[in-house]
């Protein structure tokens, strides 16, 4: 018995649609979400992202429909995010049956949302995604860790990733999870889509520096990219996105291979 | 004819629990009705929430002497088997009582000093299953739980779960059902726990 570690694949939402090719024995359209959330969900994800990448009002109206329409066909918990900059976002959300909401910049903008969100909604709702980034003294993306430790080098970014930030990531997801945070999602810009592996180093801080469950998102490649970053930086769960699209690495077969490692998962 | 009340008070996400009701073809209304919900073929007391700020809601309502006195299958869920509880030491908050048990916080560390994380969130799994309502579901079948309190193992305890200590993951008392973890959430495994439920 104990806790389990959970697999989560993301899905982009774009106008109502998952945008990333998606190349599934089983499914018969592919842009459509509801029909790629529950094969997941039968093939024993744990736990479903959705992320809004709508910039349009009228896209938002739809995603909130679409998160209806999950809700009532999905039988594992989901978070959504992507423009929750207040409470009444998160209310309208929640109203359609979302399990949880993630906030990304719009925490760093007015941290204070954190606040409000935990205090309305309870911490169990709050997952606050973070894209970190190590930096040298110039400001350049660098992977030498040994020379740019990640507690002074990691920095949050926003904007999807795009624009670096004055804040040092692991004083910021403590920032977080003081301000109520149930869950942190994140995501390293510096290994993101390269599939060579977690960054392991700023997961394994961030980890230590709270009490809250941490999703490890960017850079999975490989099976052995989930054991690791759960045996060696301590995650709770780990986010893909394209290696589960593209039938790269089935949720089964990955759920099986951990198993065979000792990592404790739902089978 | 199966008619499903889903008490309605001020906790949330009781949305889901009707949708997963929908999914298996069983219609409910969500309603604070005294009539309708003693009229009712089952009831079920969904929720998160905080137990100090559901019980004067209840009590304003007339609701918790109401469920005190049902008698058909009713079914607490997550914080509304907290409820069903004696105590809860969330806000140190005087329970429903249904069953004979104290609420507590889980500890900070385990017994080997280990830090516990709260809440205690994903999927765990139950053992020594044993009520009408878990009849099909597999010894050591996996459940969705998102919690910072637990009930303590007990006489009532139907199924138990292991986080930091072992705790109640399942209660009954008579017709009196609780489950900690979100049963409606909880894919297949958690449908036939709902499905089994709406059989009594």
């Amino acid at each position: 018995g104990g806790l389990t570690k959970r697999i989560i694949p993301c899905l982009d939402i774009k106008d109502g649609r998952t945008v990333k090719g998606v190349n599934f024995v089983n499914i018969r359209d592919a842009g459509d979400p509801i029909e790629l959330a529950q094969q997941y969900a039968r093939d024993g994800a744990d736990e479903l992202v959705f992320l809004d990448i709508t910039a349009t009002n009228e896209g938002r109206k739809t995603f909130a429909e679409l998160v209806l329409q999950i809700a009532k066909h999905l039988n594992i918990p989901f978070t959504v995010g992507g423009g929750i900059s207040s409470v009444a976002d998160a209310s309208r959300l929640l109203e359609a049956g979302a399990d949880k909401v993630s906030i990304n910049s719009s925490a760093v903008k007015r941290p204070a949302l954190v606040d409000e969100l935990a205090l309305e909604f309870g911490s169990q709702f709050v997952v606050v995604a973070v894209d970190t980034r190590l930096l040298n003294e110039a400001g350049e993306p660098t992977l030498d860790y040994t020379k740019y430790p990640v507690e002074a080098h990691h920095y949050v970014h926003t904007h999807g990733g795009r624009q670096a930030t004055e804040l040092k990531t692991v004083p910021w997801v403590k920032e977080v999870y003081s301000r109520g945070a149930g869950e942190i999602l994140l995501t390293s810009m510096n290994t993101d889509g390269a599939k060579t592996g977690f960054d392991l180093p700023i997961t394994k801080a961030v980890v230590q520096a709270v009490d809250i469950p941490v999703i490890a998102s960017g850079g999975a490649g490989q099976k052995q990219h989930f054991v690791d970053v759960f045996t060696e930086a301590g995650a709770d769960a780990g986010l893909a996105a394209s290696i589960f699209h593209y039938g790269e690495i089935p949720v089964p077969e990955l759920k099986q291979y951990l198993a065979t490692q000792q990592i404790p998962v739902r089978l | 004819m199966k008619t499903v009340a889903i008490i309605k008070y001020n906790a949330g996400n009781i949305r889901s629990v009707l949708f997963a009701l929908e999914r298996l073809g069983v219609a409910a209304t969500v309603t604070d009705d005294h009539e309708l919900i003693r009229q009712s073929s089952h009831v079920i007391f969904p929720g998160v929430g905080a137990a100090n700020s559901a019980m004067p809601y209840l009590q304003e309502r007339g609701l918790d002497q109401l469920m005190l006195s049902l008698t058909q299958p009713f079914l607490g869920i997550c914080l509304g088997m907290q409820l069903m509880c004696r105590h809860s030491e969330e806000g140190d908050t005087k329970c429903l009582g249904m069953f004979d048990i104290a609420v507590r916080k889980f500890p900070a560390t385990d017994d080997d000093g280990q830090r516990i994380k709260t809440p205690h969130m994903g999927w765990n799994s139950l053992y020594n299953l044993q009520s009408p309502i878990m009849k099909g579901v597999d010894e050591n079948a996996f459940m969705y739980f998102v919690h910072s309190y637990y009930a303590e193992i007990s006489s009532h305890t139907i199924a138990a779960c292991n986080y930091a200590l072992p705790f109640s993951a399942a209660l009954q008392k008579d017709n009196f059902f609780g489950v900690q973890f979100h049963t409606e959430k909880s894919a297949a495994a958690g449908e036939q726990i709902l499905k089994n439920f709406l059989a009594l």
